[in-house]
């Protein structure tokens, strides 16, 4: 009895070590890979917008990368709104508990288990060509299409938890309103909505965080060029899809840079998770 | 049935063959007849799940709010066949107060006394809005109490106070009925006393309805009594009455705490 509660300890200790070892480690490895690089161009790294890995004139700067993981971010997290915002209104007030509600849940849950790498492939070939047939640009690669991949693979994530936020809003509310002769329209927009609100934006805010790190579709759909994307319908790279792409034939001072690249994606999307986080235990 | 009083003249409320299912078959309120006289409190008592809170917010149709609650009978406000009311026009004359505080926790104290204008999208004029606020207020007497602190949330008041922001919010409208559902089950004795005290002021101006499941207080306040039973109306008549001399074997068991 006694030391079988030992050994249960002792396993617990051990995995929960592990754990904080390996993500310590790799936390620290990605600082460690990155010295070269910092040690080249500083805090110029971050807004140069020179890549050039020719030998000789190597020059590295993330600026184009940072530009398009938000750019294309932003435009995932506008698309995604009003139809996350609406979706969580379906499911968590209008027709709550219902079969209705419980199927369009089901496909919005679906939708965040469809990997990575099929919503590039439906992207590449239903979307982009969608786009090229609409005239927005001759390819249909660039960081309106990524974008709107994006906003289809962030939208489970930020209806779920918006949709079980505006299910938590108590029923005691709710019929307090309607004891005053509101509508249901006016219980959403003035009890639902704003008990519900921090919690709503924070839903974003994660789905935010989501959108950054996405690698495997925006790297088939972006177009990849090292440049500031300056229209809609520009190509681009994001920090993530740059990584994806080049690691391979990459070493030395190339490599060092990725593994920036790397290391500053991870602090970005560690603080906006944090922030989302931080709101959530708040409320 | 016992002593069910038969006849009220002119009574705000007529509860006629009133039944209540929330599943098929089981009847949480079964054929309750009863008028509600003008300006006095008449308390609903029995033990839990009798249906006095399923009876209570049928008045104000509460109950259209759920899908497959079934009812038979009719409700009539001031002679005025209820269903065919709108629900809202409904539920602006009759307020309702609920057995845990609910003031809404995004609105301030001022704001919360007007929840019923605003949510209706009825426009005042600041000095109309600030007259509402102040008498209503002053009304359930918590005027004094918060006249410094308006614009603060209703959420930071104590929950005697909330209570009676409540009231006030129910009473913004001056309805012809108010509807209290066991109104201080949540709160101390300290708060319940003055509750109590507010109600019977207000009964001046007033017709109540008061859910309780405390018969003390049932003595305390009000004029008119009913008993409920298994969803049944088993006793309806001046409390007073109904206390000395219960009809009903089962009131009197109720009442001498034989079961509760
Ligand atoms: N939403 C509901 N769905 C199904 N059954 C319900 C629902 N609400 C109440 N009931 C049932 O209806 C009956 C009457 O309930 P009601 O809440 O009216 O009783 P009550 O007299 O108010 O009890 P209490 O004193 O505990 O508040 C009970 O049997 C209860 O289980
Ligand atoms: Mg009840």
């Amino acid at each position: 009895m006694f030391k079988s509660e030992k050994i249960t300890k002792i396993i617990l200790y051990a995995s929960s070590a592990l754990i904080v070892l390996v993500s310590a480690g790799i936390v620290l490895s990605l600082m460690n890979g990155s010295i070269p690089a910092f040690k080249e161009f500083g805090l110029k790294f971050i807004i140069s917008n020179d890549w050039n890995p020719t030998e000789g004139k190597e020059n590295y700067g993330a600026l184009p990368f940072i530009a398009g993981t938000v750019i294309t971010s932003f435009i995932a997290i506008i698309i995604c709104l009003p139809l996350a915002f609406s979706t969580s209104l379906f499911i968590g007030e209008y027709y709550r508990g219902t079969r209705l509600a419980g199927i369009v849940g089901t496909m919005v849950d679906m939708l965040a288990g469809i990997p990575s790498i099929v919503y590039g492939l439906w992207g590449f070939y239903v979307l982009r060509p969608l786009i090229v047939d609409l005239g927005l640009s001759a390819q249909g690669y660039g960081i309106f299409t990524a974008g709107i991949i994006l906003a289809i693979m962030i939208i489970p994530y930020a209806t779920s938890i918006s949709t079980e936020i505006i299910m938590m809003v108590s029923s005691e509310l709710k019929e307090g309103a309607y004891s005053l002769g509101a509508t249901r329209k006016d219980v959403i927009f003035s009890v639902i909505i704003p008990n519900a609100r921090s919690g709503i934006f924070t839903s974003y805010i994660l789905a935010f965080g989501r959108a950054l790190g996405e690698t495997m579709a925006v790297t088939m759909l972006i177009g990849n060029t090292n440049l500031i994307p300056r229209g809609f319908f520009d190509t681009g790279n994001t920090m993530a899809s740059v990584i994806a792409n080049q690691f391979g034939e990459a070493d030395g001072l190339k490599l060092s840079a990725l593994i920036t690249i790397g290391l500053l994606l991870f602090v970005i999307t560690g603080i906006i998770n944090g922030i989302g986080k931080l709101i959530i235990k708040r409320m | 049935m016992s002593e069910i009083i038969k006849h009220i003249e002119d009574p705000v409320l007529d509860i006629q063959k009133l039944s209540i299912a929330y599943n098929k078959d089981k009847y949480a309120v079964t054929d309750v007849n009863a008028g509600i006289k003008r300006k006095r409190v008449t308390a609903i008592m029995g033990p839990s799940g009798c249906g006095k809170s399923t009876l209570l917010r049928a008045i104000n149709r509460m109950h259209d709010l759920y899908s497959n609650i079934v009812i038979d009978g009719k409700v009539f406000l001031n002679g005025e066949d209820t269903s065919e009311l709108s629900a809202i026009h409904l539920r602006r004359k009759i307020g309702m107060v609920f057995q845990r505080p609910n003031p809404f926790p995004t609105m301030s104290i001022y704001d919360n006394v007007l929840a019923g204008y605003k949510l209706n999208g009825i426009r005042l004029k600041k000095t109309q809005r600030d007259e509402i606020v102040e008498e209503t207020l002053q009304d359930v007497t918590l005027w004094d109490e918060v006249k410094d602190s308006l614009l603060k949330k209703g959420t930071f008041l104590s929950g005697g106070q909330q209570q009676r922001l409540c009231i006030a919010r129910a009473l913004a409208f001056k309805p012809d009925v108010l509807l209290l559902d066991e109104p201080t089950s949540a709160l101390d004795p300290v708060a319940t006393k003055k509750v109590e005290e507010l109600l019977i002021k207000l009964k001046k101006n007033y017709t109540i309805l008061l859910v309780t499941h405390n018969m003390s207080q049932a003595a305390r306040i009000s004029d008119f009594s009913m008993f409920m039973y298994m969803g049944e109306l088993v006793e309806y008549g001046k409390t007073k009455d109904m206390f000395i001399n219960p009809l009903d074997k089962r009131t009197e068991e109720y009442l001498t705490g034989k079961f509760s």
